[in-house]
């Protein structure tokens, strides 16, 4: 017995609900810094000057909303299908080997706008090629994909910190990183892009690969709306047996979504690799990739919607840092609280409002929304 | 006469915006069988489940036996004396009988006192109104029919003077059914009241004694069944004159364009599901497969249309073989002109949460006019959709409306415009109206007649024996995985059902 709920127009769907579950996630945030004696107000303040209030902020805050950009869509392609991949932590670690290998070879012989397409390559190659082996234990013998995605980052965790010790160490340095690469495997910055806007950045690590994490996200588009292969992704996560039905092979479709996803992660680490750091470091990933889940559920796994999503979240990165340098009661363990709350309201509890917004909406003008469900009888 | 059993005054509920019950006045007389009828949607279930203390309307008043009843949950129902028996029956598969009617009313702390309480209780009734289980027996080992005499005997276990039946014959034959319909009159004669709630307008006419129809959440009507024929039932329901039985002329039929030899296969399990079947389907005629739910036409549906492993057997599709592994690409057997409606639309022959023109193209979405390459041409798809809905009536007309938003019967035009626009050689369709509004069955029957006199070869599966019998030139009957019988069109019903529950079973026959 289904119980028919009214439908919500579009601007509601996604800008209302979101836009609730995020002030609630605030609202209770707000009750724990109460809890441990500060002032919440005083504590929002801080966050959202820190990751908005000066150009210097703003240029840190998109540099963190690049990495889970990336990492975001790669969850969503994933999640279209259906499938959970929790291992894009690993799949952008070892993306970052691919932009490291490319960067090494080419830095000294290269301009960078020629080392960074190959350097992309590199990144997505290798990352589809860490998402290939979980994707094909799914595909073919019924592995689950979250199992396996989330054993991988773990092996990829183990497999970097050999080869930067063993392999990629240069002679007689002391640190577990690559060399710095030249010039020619260096990302320009986009400071100037926030100056023209009349913002004063000092020096920031906001970089061209926020440019490319905006054309991923239009392509993903294209990708999951306009295209065949799309179609049969989404058909694969909605119905595996509409999609048996409608003869799409379920191993072909499992493994090429899970190499796009791959992909993706793996290009996250272009931005700190290339764009910041200029060599491979140790854990330069730093929960990116976990983040990217988050913004995935927020952005309701729409472009769109993921592209705020991670902005939002580099927000609550770059004030949360902020807030623990300015509020000695506040650590960054209060930071990781406000996201899992984020995620808490925005993922996994997505429906707690909708039903008694329907009910208030229905109320308003009953004959605008879900009529629909009754025209089509009797015909 | 007496006070009403139950009286409904003024009964409304909303669903959001959908008003599924709207003001409801209903008196049901005692000692009386009272069938609501009305298409799938009409708000039947929402009523009955109003009643019953599942949902709590939103206007109007409940008597029970002239008394005002407030009923929140179906324990104040029960405590009121109305029992129902579900459509899908609420037991616990490795159960006993006993245990089951036992349960929720358990009593005590200790169970082997009213184990035996409940034993002599139960005997009593199955002695007083003919319903005769083994209390002993455990439910899966059970048929169908029998356990609905547990679920009928729970409702009484627990008291119950009012009987509510939720479309209590879909799962049953025709033997199993007139069964149930003599408990029910035996249950009436001893001064229960019954509501029978269907969509099947022969079983009002052959058990009630007054009908209440409902229409788009409104009792549109309540009439004596003695009183109003079949026809004025179904324009009461629908809103407007419907044809019944389907016009058609005589087939021509050609050659043979399917044909299935010795086809068997087996479950996961290693239960043989469809046993040493074969038939053949020639062009321009439809060949109906009958049989109660569950003895293998899905299996053998799945297996002709390549998607499931045979274990022996062949299957010709125009003169090349249809291979059996299970591992069959659909869009090949597409290509050579299979088209295939598939029992379960919501699952596999629709991705509901898609747009509609998205399933329009389902399983043709590689054709030419639909792609430009690797990208979907979005305008010709949708262009497509658009004249689709207006060459099946499909309502509403938006095809970017969500498919799921669709009531049943418009969902199933999509699939069937999808299907035969595809001109396809042979059709193979399941359960063509199964949850498809009268007004729907209507056209889709008319459909497939058009289909079978361009001279498709159709092959029918459906559990609705009324359907198989207008729509078939041959009749084949399936039982346990094999087809034992094969009939002309002019089959009696009684004949058949004999068939469909296995000739060697006396029991249906008694």
């Amino acid at each position: 017995m289904s119980a028919p709920y009214a439908k919500l127009p579009a601007w509601a769907d996604y800008g209302l609900i979101p836009l609730i579950n995020l002030t609630v996630a605030f609202i209770v945030a707000g009750l724990v810094v109460l809890l441990i004696g500060e002032n919440p107000l005083r504590a929002a303040v801080i966050l959202v000057d820190g990751a908005i209030g000066r150009g210097q902020a703003i240029a840190y805050t998109l540099y963190y909303a690049t990495s889970f950009i990336f990492t975001g869509l790669a969850v969503a392609v994933a999640f279209h299908c259906s499938l959970f991949n929790i291992g894009g932590e690993g799949q952008a670690y070892v993306g970052g080997l691919g932009v490291a290998l490319v960067c090494l070879t080419f830095d000294s012989v290269l301009p960078w706008w020629l080392t960074f397409p190959l350097a992309i390559l590199g990144a997505a190659l290798f990352g589809a090629a860490w998402a290939f082996i979980p994707a094909y234990f799914q595909a073919k013998r019924g592995s689950h994909i979250v199992i396996t995605t989330i054993m991988f980052n773990f092996i990829a965790a183990s497999l970097m910190v050999y080869l930067l010790v063993e392999v990629l160490k240069p002679a007689g340095s002391q640190a577990p990183q690559t060399r710095t690469f030249l010039e020619g495997g260096q990302l320009p910055k986009l400071n100037w892009m926030l100056e023209a806007m009349g913002f004063a950045v000092r020096s920031a690590p906001l970089n061209v690969s926020f440019l490319l994490a905006l054309v991923a996200a239009v392509l993903v588009w294209v990708l999951i709306w306009r295209t065949r292969l799309g179609y049969e992704i989404r058909m694969r996560g909605y119905s595996p047996k509409a999609a048996r039905y409608a003869g799409v092979s379920e191993v072909r479709v499992i493994i090429v979504t899970m190499l796009i996803s791959g992909a993706l992660a793996g290009m996250m680490a272009l931005n700190p690799v290339m764009g910041d750091q200029n060599r491979l470091q140790i854990d330069f990933v730093t929960g990116a990739g976990f983040v990217g889940i988050a913004v995935a559920l927020m952005g309701r796994s729409h472009p769109a919607g993921i592209v705020p999503a991670a902005i939002l979240f580099g927000m609550l990165y770059q004030g949360g840092a902020e807030l623990a340098f300015e509020m000695p009661g506040i650590s960054r363990d209060m930071i990781v609280i406000i996201q899992g709350l984020v995620i808490l309201f925005a993922g996994a509890l997505e429906h707690m409002f909708r039903p008694s917004l329907q009910a208030l909406f229905a109320s308003f003008s009953p004959q605008a929304v879900g009529a629909e469900a009754k025209q089509g009888e009797g015909a | 006469m007496a006070e009403a059993a139950i009286e409904l005054k003024g009964i409304s509920k909303n669903f959001g915006s959908v008003r599924a019950n709207r003001d409801i006045d209903l008196k049901i007389a005692p000692g009386t069988i009272h069938g609501i009828i009305g298409e799938n949607g009409a708000g039947k279930s929402t009523l009955m489940s109003i009643l019953y203390g599942f949902y709590q309307a939103d206007r109007g008043e409940i008597f029970v036996n002239g008394e005002r009843a407030v009923i929140h949950a179906s324990s104040d129902a029960i405590a009121r004396g109305i029992g129902m028996v579900h459509q899908h029956f609420m037991l616990v598969h490795n159960f006993t009988v006993l245990e089951n009617v036992i349960l929720g009313a358990e009593g005590e702390p200790l169970l082997k006192t009213s184990i035996a309480k409940a034993r002599s209780e139960l005997e009593r009734l199955e002695r007083d109104y003919g319903l005769e289980v083994d209390p002993d027996a455990v439910i899966e080992d059970l048929p169908v029919g029998l356990q609905q005499r547990v679920e009928i005997l729970k409702a009484l276990f627990r008291g119950a003077d009012i009987l509510i039946l939720d479309e209590p014959t879909g799962v049953l034959t025709p033997a199993e059914a007139e069964h149930l319909f003599r408990i029910l009159r035996q249950l009436k004669d001893e001064g229960k009241t019954i509501v029978l709630i269907t969509h099947k307008l022969r079983e009002i006419m052959a058990v009630t004694d007054n009908v209440s129809v409902m229409r788009q959440g409104a009792l549109v009507a309540t009439r004596k069944t003695e009183e109003t024929t079949v026809e004025e039932l179904a324009e009461l329901m629908v809103g407007r004159r419907v044809l019944l039985r389907v016009e058609k002329g005589d087939a021509h039929p050609g050659d043979f364009v399917l044909s299935v030899k010795n086809l068997t296969v087996e479950d996961m399990r290693g239960v043989k599901m469809v046993d040493d079947v074969s038939l053949g389907v020639r062009a321009g005629e439809i060949v109906g497969i009958a049989g109660v739910a569950g003895n293998g036409q899905t299996e053998l549906l799945e297996t002709i249309t390549g998607m499931r492993k045979a274990v022996s057997g062949t299957v010709t599709l125009d003169g090349a073989p249809v291979e059996l592994t299970g591992e069959a690409d659909p869009t090949d057997l597409r290509r050579r002109g299979m088209a295939h409606v598939p029992e379960d639309r919501h699952n596999m022959g629709l991705v509901l949460p898609f747009e509609e023109n998205e399933n329009a193209i389902l399983g043709y979405h590689w054709q030419d006019k639909y792609v430009n390459g690797p990208f979907l041409d979005i305008e010709a798809i949708r262009r497509d959709a658009q004249e689709k809905i207006e060459k099946y009536d499909i309502r509403p007309t938006d095809a970017r409306l969500k498919t799921a938003n669709f009531s049943g019967g418009n969902q199933q035009k999509i699939v069937l415009a999808r299907e035969m626009e595809q001109d396809p050689k042979v059709l193979i369709v399941g359960q063509p109206t199964r949850g498809v509004d009268v007004g729907a069955i209507e056209f889709i029957h008319k459909r497939l007649i058009d289909m079978r006199d361009q001279g498709k070869a159709v092959l029918l599966v459906s559990v609705e024996l009324d359907e198989i019998r207008s729509l078939s030139d041959r009749i084949l009957v399936m039982f346990a995985g094999r087809i034992v019988g094969e009939r002309g069109p002019d089959a009696t019903e009684g004949e058949l059902g004999l068939l469909m529950a296995g000739v060697e079973e006396k029991e249906a026959a008694e």
